[in-house]
Formats: structure tokens, sequence, C-alpha cells
């Protein structure tokens, strides 16, 4: 291999990119070395095993993809924008639309729900930590340097670029000769492996280290949702899994599962892809309605509407999206049985999902109702979602969707759905949750100027492509001639999505305005909210609860507000034993990078020797002799006292 | 740190009984990898391409072998496991140790069936059916692999501090392990090999 094809070379986009990947780098050293904050960022932060921190790294991962895919989104708007347009060629806009869809879906959507997990599902449930906090840390590790091996492909490789389904025989070395579908297949697979372990980490969790008393039906809704969510990973991740190790297979080893000859079949791969695919969307959509169902029960001041209904409707959703993957080819020609079957389960989705939308509408009706930044994202997300989710009805019906197949029409519904369902969810988690994080509230006026922005530029930018696909633009086309008319309103559809992105850029100026602004010390329960996270102070400390909470009903914490009885027994603090930081679990997502990057190119020998690096720090893992340490009682006290400003 | 003692050493702390919870669920969703990668070669059994037939070069002898060893190495596990119980560390020892042999036994003649299938010019490359054929079983093979690497390592670890919570618990989780291994395994047999003998 030259160095020409190793380095991607001749755009000046990416020349750009390149200096700029290299300013940033030497900036972050240089910033790190002069203010000497070398030893805080590994003791503090890249050792920790505290399942707050690495909620907030998740989460911090999750905005930086945010805005890389947000620039892939508006250099596709920028294109598409005028007839006959020449910003991209057709290679460089193959290879945005393919990283845009999976940053947007794997590195962005993910971690962001998982940052949210593990930030408030301790806390929600009552629990000190998760049940595996080292193995939480090398979950996050895992996914980042996943997601940092699919960023450099940009500039060293070339970026995948067969759309983010990979489709054979497209994605095949033969028609995708560069390096570009390895990234795929392995960036994907680390951070797969880390989503996976999450999954097993979260439902033992959650079943079984809830605080005495919290029967599964007194559990908040988000507790539901996530252990729901968490069973979908562990079902559906081990088939992504095997869909991309037969993808390196047949791409670095040579084998024949999805060629054209030699027995290979590639439909065999669009099948594996949305058995995991069509689950995924769920996974990252069923924590989002856990979200809005607190946020909602909170700012409206009343009990959410039909419990146990939500919990039914969210188990028939999960057992239901096993079942619909092959809606996701219906012209692909799998006869008019197969389609009909895979209509129904589709559409039956529907129902359970109604039944949501009703619950949040009646937990509303007559609720003492306040419109904080989170609950706009609330309020907002009904209507949108409801659109989306109708149309996803249209797309349903297997013989209509013959018209709409890979049209404009498929991309406005998809992100009709996932930007008010996920994108909304995570946003309104985190400007509800942003005070149990840091300690003060992120500034109201700035987060509801933001919210006006975002869901009218989204509006503005999507509405029109409902109208573009039945027009007959097809979606992943890099120019189209002005005769045929889709000019004007694709001009409308870049200004919403600048205006989306103007939106973006106040959410996160709001960062640095609050933390310079906003009032500190509101108390651990700046919102008069419901649940048991908010029993704790703000910031939490290292151990959470001092004393585990005694659970006698759902939403314990207002129960004990409005009855005025005790959620902390009397008595005198235990000491309490905690987990130590380690390093391994960075190392080990380290070595797995290497490892990544060397298949990439079919580097053998780096290979080996990185995979011989896992086994050992396995070895190491598991010769450890590592019990943790205790805080002592005394200690507890004092922090206790210096937080609430009493004793408990 | 609470501790039950009506339950047995490995699971008598609630981190201990957390792992082994924790490793069941791991357990599901290996079922689920394996029962993928079976999908995947039901779907390409029969398209050989230019290549040879399960038929043609599936070798009865050999097979047997491996499931004679992997089967009594599952027993030999389970006789360690009950030692464990009854606090006996010698035969504990020798029992897994045993099992680690065996294993090692099946994947001696695992790899001398796949050279053999490589000399007679079946390879990875060759068919679709092959290409799934050496995943399933590679799959398989390398978590064997993994289990005696995992399980000396947890020998020595016994052997060094007798039984304590941790390895009990250690050991008890590799027992799971090794178990699921072996009922992979007699599908294989079943589906792979008596199917394609047939």
């Amino acid at each position: 291999m030259k160095w020409d094809e190793f380095f991607v070379t001749g755009e000046p986009m990416i020349y750009a990119a390149d200096v700029s990947i290299i300013l940033v780098s030497l900036a972050i050293v240089i910033g790190l070395t002069y203010f000497k904050k070398w030893g805080y960022l590994w003791r503090e932060w890249l050792t920790t095993v505290d399942h707050k921190r690495i909620g907030i790294m998740y989460i911090i991962s999750a905005l930086i993809m945010l805005f890389r895919g947000g620039v892939d989104a508006l250099l596709m708007r920028t294109q598409l924008a005028v007839p006959d347009n020449k910003i991209l060629d057709a290679q460089h806009y193959n290879e945005i639309f393919t990283t845009h869809g999976l940053i947007m879906i794997l590195f962005m959507a993910m971690p962001f729900v998982i940052g949210m997990m593990n930030v408030v599902i301790p806390l929600q449930i009552g629990a000190r930590d998760v049940a595996f906090p080292r193995l939480n840390a090398v979950s996050f590790w895992m996914f980042f340097f996943g997601a940092m091996l699919l960023n450099l492909s940009f500039v060293i490789g070339g970026s995948p670029d067969a759309g983010w389904s990979a489709y054979f025989p497209l994605a095949s070395l033969e028609f995708s000769p560069t390096v570009g579908n390895n990234y795929y297949s392995l960036a994907l697979q680390i951070s797969g492996i880390g989503t996976l372990m999450t999954g097993v980490n979260f439902i033992v969790t959650i079943l079984k280290m809830r605080a005495p008393g919290m029967k599964l039906m007194r559990m908040p809704m988000f507790t539901w949702s996530v252990l729901i969510t968490n069973v979908i990973i562990l079902f559906a991740f081990p088939v992504l899994t095997v869909a991309l190790a037969l993808m390196m297979f047949d791409r670095i080893f040579g084998s024949q599962f999805f060629t054209m000859a030699n027995g290979g079949m590639d439909m065999l791969w669009a099948n594996l892809f949305w058995v995991w695919g069509h689950p995924e969307v769920y996974i990252v959509i069923l924590p989002a309605f856990g979200i809005f169902s607190d946020v909602i029960s909170t700012f409206s001041k009343k009990n959410l509407y039909g419990y146990k209904s939500m919990v039914v409707s969210m188990v028939a959703i999960s057992v239901l999206s096993f079942l619909v993957w092959a809606h996701h080819f219906y012209t692909m020609g799998q006869g008019a049985m197969v389609n009909g079957f895979f209509s129904i389960t589709t559409m039956a989705i529907a129902v359970p999902t109604g039944v949501k939308i009703f619950n949040w509408l009646f937990t509303l009706q007559k609720g003492k109702i306040s419109f904080t930044s989170p609950m706009l994202y609330a309020m907002g997300f009904i209507p949108i979602f409801t659109i989306g989710g109708v149309t996803g009805v249209m797309l349903a019906m297997a013989s209509a969707d013959y018209q709409y197949h890979n049209t404009m029409f498929l991309v406005a519904h998809f992100h009709y759905v996932l930007i008010p369902g996920t994108v909304f969810g995570v946003l309104a988690g985190m400007h509800y949750w942003f005070p149990k994080m840091f300690g003060f509230r992120l500034n109201e006026r700035l987060a509801k100027w933001a919210f006006w922005l975002i869901i009218i530029g989204f509006n503005v930018a999507f509405m029109p492509l409902f109208f573009l696909g039945l027009n007959g633009m097809t979606r992943r086309m890099y120019t189209y001639s002005a005769s045929t008319g889709f000019g004007p309103l694709n001009m409308i559809a870049t200004i919403g999505a600048f205006v989306l992105a103007i939106g973006f850029v106040v959410l996160c100026y709001n960062f640095f305005h609050s933390f310079r602004h906003s009032p500190r010390n509101e108390g651990g329960d700046p919102w008069d909210a419901r649940t048991l996270e908010w029993s704790t102070p703000s910031p939490v400390p290292v151990y959470n609860f001092a004393k585990l909470p005694n659970v006698k009903s759902q939403d314990a914490f207002w129960h004990a507000k409005k009855h005025n009885v005790p959620l902390y027994e009397e008595g005198p603090y235990e000491e309490i034993h905690m987990p130590s930081n380690s390093g391994q679990p960075f190392i080990l997502g380290v070595i797995m990078f290497i490892l990544g990057f060397s298949l990439v190119f079919s580097w053998f020998i780096p290979a080996i020797i990185a995979g011989v690096g896992v086994i050992i720090m396995l070895a190491v893992r598991s010769f450890e002799r590592d019990h943790g340490y205790h805080i002592s009682a005394k200690e507890i006290a004092a922090t206790e006292q210096k937080l609430r400003g009493d004793t408990v | 740190m609470k501790i039950n003692d009506s339950l047995p050493l490995e699971y008598r702390t609630e981190e201990n009984s957390n792992k082994i919870f924790g490793f069941w669920l791991f357990l599901g969703a290996e079922i689920v990898l394996f029962s993928t990668l079976f999908a995947v070669y039901f779907t390409l059994w029969n398209r050989t391409g230019n290549g040879p037939t399960g038929k043609e070069i599936f070798e009865v002898g050999g097979v047997i072998w491996e499931t004679l060893l992997l089967l009594t190495s599952s027993f030999t596990c389970g006789l360690g496991i009950h030692a464990m119980r009854l606090n006996l560390k010698k035969p504990m020892m020798v029992f897994f140790g045993i099992t680690l042999l065996m294993g090692l036994g099946f994947l001696g003649i695992e790899i001398t069936e796949f050279v053999n299938y490589v000399h007679e010019g079946a390879t990875l490359q060759t068919s679709a059916f092959l290409s799934s054929l050496f995943v399933l079983l590679g799959t398989h093979g390398l978590h064997v692999t993994m289990g005696i690497l995992w399980g000396a390592a947890i020998l020595l670890q016994v052997n060094r501090q007798g039984f304590t919570d941790e390895t009990a618990n250690k050991s008890f989780i590799f027992s799971l392990y090794w178990h699921f291994l072996d009922v992979v395994w007699i599908f294989i047999f079943s589906f792979v090999y008596l199917k394609g003998l047939m």
C-alpha cells in the first residue's frame, strides 16, 4: 500500500479536516500540560469506575459525535440545496451519508441513551453503583475506541461508502475495494461488544440491586424502559456481532458468505442486519419514552397515567421489534405471504405505541403543568412523533411501500421518529438531570431559545422531504437536474437544517453560559420531582446513598415529601464498600483499537500481537486481587453534613 | 459484607450471586450468537458452488472422538464442582485438570480435521457452505480455546488460594461455560455432522 492510498488525498475539505484534527489534538495536549491536568484526567476520569462519571463521559462523547454527524448532515443539505450542485462529488456524498447514519445511530443516539442510563439508573433504584462497575468502564472504552476508529476512516484509508446498512453485494470487496467497509465491520464490532456488556450489566443491576421495598411495579418508568431496552440489547446485539464477523471474513479473509459466486447469498446480509437493526431502533427509542414519562409526570405534578399499561406496551413493543425486520426490504422479492406477515406485525406496533401516547396525554390532562425546558421537549415530542408514527404505518403497508420505498418520504419518516423520539428524549433528559450531574441548572431562557430554534428548524428541514419523496425524489442521490422541480423544496429543507444547527449551537453555548452564571446551592431537588435520585444531594457523593432508602410506594420520594414520612432510617452511618479505580479498561480499549486498525489494513502481525495483548489483559484481570476500599462512617457523616448542611 | 451461610460458597456474597446471574445472561447472548451461526449454516449448507459437499469431506472417526472427549470432560467438570462443594481441593483440581486435558484433546482433533479439509482443497474461501462450516466450528473451537486458558488460570488460583468466595465463584462460573460449550457441540454433532452424513 502506498502513502497516498493510506492517507485520504485530493479534497481540500479533507486537508482542512487533517489540519483541524492536528490543531485540536495539539491544543488538547498543550492545554493539559500547561494546566498540569494529566494526572487529574487519568485519576478522576480515564480510570474511573463510578457510574456517574462514566455516564458523563458517554454524554460528552455523544455530543462530540452529534457535532460530527451534524456537520455531515449540513454538507449533504448544502449539496442538495440547488440543482446540479458541485460541492461534493458522488463518492464523497456516499461516504458522508454513510457515516452520518452510522455516527448518529451508533455513536450519538446509543451512547447518549447509555450515558443517561449510567447517570440515572443506580440513583433511581437506590443503589450505590451498577452491578459490575469495572465491566461498565470496559463497555465505555470499547464504545469510545470503536467510535474513534470509525472517525479515523475519514482521513486515513477512506470512509465506508455503501450506506449505513452496507448491503451486499455493494459492500463486498469486489464493489467497494477501499478499506472503508473494513472500518465499518471492525469499529462497529468493538463498540457493539461494549454495548452487549452494558446490556448484561444493567439487567443485573435493575433486577438484583433495587433498594429495599422497590418492587418491580414500583420502579420509575425510566428504569422500566431501561430494563426492557437492555433485554433487547442482550438478544439483538449478538446477531450484529455475527453479521459483522461474517462481513469481516468476506472482506479480509476471502470467505463466500455474501458473494455473488460460489454459493454466497447477498440477501443473508440484509436479513441479519435488520434482525439486529430493527430492534436497535427500539433500543434508542424506549429509554426516551421512559424519560418523557418521568418528565411529564414531574412537571404535571401527577402520577403517570396508566402505569401498568405503559409497562405492558413496552414489553409488547420489545417482542414485536424482533418480528418486523423484513419490512425494510419489501421490494426485494420475498413474495406476498412474507410481505403480508411483516406488514401486519409492523402495523401492530402502532397499537402499544398509541397506548403510550394516550397515557402521556391523560397524564397532562388537568395537571399543574410547568413549561420548563425538559417539559417543552416532551410536549414537542408528542405531536411530531405522531406524524412520524402515522407515516410509519403508511410505509408498513407492503403494497403501498412499493411507491415510497427508498424515497425522501422514508428519510422524512425516520427523522420524524428518531429526532423527536430519541434526540428530544435525551435532550429533555439532559436538561432534567443536569443539576443532578453538575449541581446547577442550565439557563432556562437560553434552553428555550434553543428548543424553539430546534423544533422550528426540524420541521422546516424535514416536512418538505415528505413531499419530495411523494414526487419521486429518491434518497442517497447526490444531485438532481433543475427539470425535476425538486429545487425549491430542497432549498427550504436546507434552510431548516441550518436553523436546526443554530439551535444546537445555542444549546451548546448554554453549557458555558450556565457554568459561569447559573446559581449554585439549589439543593438536591430543584424541580420538586418524584423519584429517588432527587433525594440525594447535588452533585451526588461518590457512594450515592449514605443509607439505602426505604421504598413504600411508586414515586417514593414524592410520597415521602407529601406525607412527611422519612425515606431513610434513623441511626448511625455504616462504612461503605467501594470498587477501586483501574486503568485496565482504558488500556484494553487502546489495545482493541490497535487490533481493529491493524485488521482494517490486513496487517496481520500487529493484529496478532494486539490479540495476544487482549488475552494478557484478561489474564491480568483474572489474577488481580483487588477488593476495593471502604469509606468510613466518620467520613460519610462529614460528607453528608457538608452536602446537606445537617445530619440526616 | 453480608454472608449467607445457607448457600454454597460460590453464591454467598451479593457480588458473587450477581456474577452468576450476570453470567447466565451472558450465556443467553451466547445462545443467540450460536443460533445465528446455525441459521447461517442452515441457509448455506447446500450452496456448495464448485466445492465439495459435507458428505464428501466429513470423517466419522474424528467426530466421534471429539464428541466422546467433550461430553466426558463436561462430566468431569461436574465432578470437579461436586468436589468443591465437599471442600476437597485436590480431587477438584484433578477433575478440572482432566477436563482441560480432554478439552485440549478435542482441540487437537479439530485442528487436524481442519488441516485435512484444507489439504483436500476445502478452504474458507472455496464455497459459502465451507465458509459457514469453518466459522461455526471455528467459533466453537475458539470458545473451547478461551475456556482452556481461563480454566488453567482458575486452577492456578485455586492451587494458591484454596477455596475462597472468589475462587469458588470463578470455578462455578467456568463450569457453566464449559457445560454450555458441550450443549453447543451436541447441536453441531447432530445438525452438522449427522445430518451432513445422511
